[in-house]
């Protein structure tokens, strides 16, 4: 053991050479990025139109403090960030689609048997779909068809007219 | 009215254009005052706004040329729902007030070629900017346009730039000595091209800035 250590103190200080620094080209990696960047926006963005008119969907992708050139690390961050958005709505699209699925399939059994769904009502946003329509199950002539079980389905006429074009631009 | 313009190429620094090899600033000088916009402009807006639909305005993200700017501002760190492109903005407003509702003959000019085209279009006073303009990083501690009541940008911001001042941070704030005032006799129009816009495109915005000013400049204005 002192051997060792005396061997240490016995060799005569050199000068530590200096590690050259080692530079990494990031432009191919940077490139990428802002390519998958590119790709996931468009993505994104036709998912944003396949949803509409449906509401609650969140498409906010955090800025970084822009306008600025991102360092790699942000970029990946930004890239990834779309990435988790675009999955997240697209489930979000895919349970909503479902439900509205069985929605729509639902309207087709209240219409051909409205006795067995009383007083069930649903609504063009239930569907997917713009506007203020619905189809509810109502009895013929009030009490009377509900006593005697008279049920259809009412169709309502959509959204009330607006008040007016109002002053003009 | 024959419009005589000529487009000049601006500058980009060295490191934004490694990064966006296809970024460019395209610039023209217009001899134009601010001023109320004429019949005819209020008309076209009109005539705009009607064209203007709800399906449109949706479905704007996948037309290319506002793709191209969601993308470019993603990929500078801008999040374009907070803060939008120029040609949805127009659109948000269309749709918020159902028209777009003339300002004054510039912001009407800018917003006829924003959303005809889809380009981003800015101007400034041509008489308060020092030599070209271009694009760079704003240097550390330094003040938009340059004066001491200036706000202090944060370090390494994409800004247009002269030689010697920030005139504006990109798609952001303009230096108020160098935005367009009631003084000014002659704007710089600025049309930032990125990638995925094509350069007919950023023409046609210049083109259709420039032809909505001459309509109220008078051709041989009073010395």
């Amino acid at each position: 053991m002192p051997e060792v250590l005396d061997r240490n103190l016995a060799v005569s200080p050199s000068p530590l050479t200096p590690i050259p620094a080692i530079e990494v080209d990031e432009r191919a990696g940077r490139r990428s990025l802002l390519g998958q960047i590119a790709r996931l926006e468009s993505e994104l963005a036709s998912l944003f139109c396949s949803t509409y008119p449906r509401q609650g969907f969140d498409w906010n992708v955090p800025s970084r403090g822009g306008p600025r050139l991102l360092s790699l690390g942000e970029l990946e961050r930004v890239r990834d960030d779309l990435a988790s958005r675009l999955a997240e709505n697209r489930h979000v699209l895919g349970d909503r689609t479902y439900v509205e699925e069985r929605n729509r399939c639902r309207i087709e059994e209240m219409m051909l048997e409205p006795e067995k769904h009383k007083w069930v009502r649903v609504s063009n946003e239930d569907i997917g779909e713009r506007g203020c329509k619905h189809w509810h199950v109502r009895p013929r002539f009030g009490v009377l068809g509900m006593l005697m079980s008279w049920w259809r389905v009412r169709i309502s006429s959509g959204c009330p007219l607006a008040g007016g074009r109002g002053a003009s631009p | 009215m024959t419009l005589d313009l000529e487009l000049e190429r601006g500058w980009i620094d060295r490191d934004l254009g490694e990064e966006f090899p296809e970024l460019a600033l395209r610039v023209v000088t217009v001899e134009a005052a601010p001023g109320r916009s004429p019949r005819a402009v209020k008309h076209r807006l009109r005539i705009l706004s009607d064209r203007y639909t709800g399906g449109k305005a949706v479905n704007l993200r996948q037309e290319p040329i506002p793709w191209a700017y969601r993308v470019f501002f993603r990929q500078i760190g801008i999040d374009p729902d907070d803060r939008r492109t120029p040609a949805e903005e127009a659109a948000l407003q269309r749709m918020k007030l159902g028209g777009f509702r003339s300002a004054n003959v510039l912001d009407d000019a800018l917003t006829i070629a924003t959303v005809e085209t889809g380009v981003a279009v800015m101007a400034l006073d041509a008489d308060r900017v020092e030599g070209p303009i271009g694009l760079r990083l704003s240097r550390a501690g330094e003040r938009l346009g340059g004066g001491a009541d200036g706000r202090t940008m944060s370090a390494q911001q994409i800004v247009i730039a002269d030689a010697a001042r920030a005139l504006a941070v990109l798609f952001g704030d303009v230096a108020d000595e160098t935005g367009v005032n009631p003084p000014t006799k002659r704007m710089l129009l600025v049309a930032v091209q990125v990638k995925g816009v094509p350069e007919v495109s950023v023409e046609e915005a210049l083109w259709t800035v420039a032809e909505v000013l001459a309509s109220t400049t008078p051709p041989h204005p009073r010395a």
